[in-house]
């Protein structure tokens, strides 16, 4: 069995996080290739949206990426609320501006489709509100961070923040059943078969794929830095090759 | 594949506008986070270094 408390020491998960991000930005490379190839020259034009549907080959893969890496912090939140490690404190202000970059894109692009389907870049749908609070939620969470000296204890104050929000995720995933709802229903479901065209369901899944393996390489080298900073004075640090070999 | 010329691919059946700007944003959003993040790392580092020397 591995031992994963080891994985939790920055000094252990420092070079493991170093030799995994090329790895996941030669990934995010190819995925968004072909991705971007299906989205453009594979999937065809919609039969009520002509081309402009196909802003949903980043629309839906952002929105999951913004639900799904919220949930990820929440769950780094409770692993450091109840064993105190450093690491998930790290991990969960690494995933953080990530997380908040696709909040955006699923807003932005959402506006961008919206615009000329519906007519207005904005309603106060309950779909766009709640994913608009979840934007709020990593703004927040950040600002509480930043306000904080003392990283242990910002971490702390976050990670109670993380887990009350998550309490927003299923309700904007269910919004569009809960609610009249301007915005469609899901295009992807795991009790249906999708309600679309099986290429473009393939467009959007492997965007997705491309997605994922950006937040994880980001979010690595986001998560090194801030070990980087944290740890300046430790010894293991000091001897970092990194560190030496710029000099 | 439906596009006969460069300019029918770009035009997107009326909706360029649209579409270019949200893959456009996405991919410069892509770009500027990681190159931001390369620049925090490189501070870090630089920080450390003084330190050490001093």
């Amino acid at each position: 069995m591995i031992n994963w408390f080891k994985y939790s020491a920055p000094s252990t998960f420092y070079p493991l996080a170093g030799k995994l991000i090329p790895v996941f930005w030669t990934l995010t490379a190819i995925l968004g290739v072909v991705g971007l190839y299906i989205s453009f020259f594979v999937a065809p034009t919609d039969a009520q949206q002509g081309e402009g549907y196909r802003i949903i080959f980043i629309h839906v893969p952002a929105s999951w990426m913004s639900m799904f890496i919220y949930c990820v912090m929440a769950f780094w939140s409770l692993l450091g609320l109840t064993f105190n490690t450093r690491l998930s404190g790290m991990m969960t202000s690494a995933l953080a501006p990530t997380g908040a970059l696709f909040a955006f894109l699923s807003l932005w692009t959402g506006a961008l489709w919206g615009k000329p389907m519906w007519g207005a870049w904005w309603v106060w749908d309950a779909r766009l509100t709640s994913e608009l609070i979840l934007f709020f939620l990593y703004l927040g969470y950040m600002a509480l961070h930043a306000a904080i000296d003392d990283p242990r204890r910002a971490d702390r104050a976050g990670a109670l923040l993380s887990l009350v929000g998550v309490v927003n995720v299923p309700i904007i995933y269910f919004s569009v059943k809960w609610w009249n709802t301007l915005h469609q229903g899901a295009s992807v479901s795991l009790t249906k078969s999708p309600s679309m065209a099986s290429t473009m369901l393939w467009g959007m899944l492997i965007m997705a794929l491309a997605f994922w393996a950006y937040t994880l390489a980001v979010a690595l080298m986001r998560a090194r830095t801030i070990m980087l900073e944290r740890e300046a004075n430790t010894e293991w640090v000091k001897h970092l090759p990194d560190v030496k070999e710029t000099a | 594949m439906q596009w006969t010329n460069a300019s029918e691919f770009f035009a997107m059946g009326g909706y360029g506008l649209y579409v270019w700007c949200s893959f456009g944003v996405c991919f410069a959003a892509m770009m500027a986070e990681p190159l931001l993040v390369r620049h925090r790392r490189k501070q870090a580092i630089r920080q450390i270094q003084q330190s050490n020397d001093a």
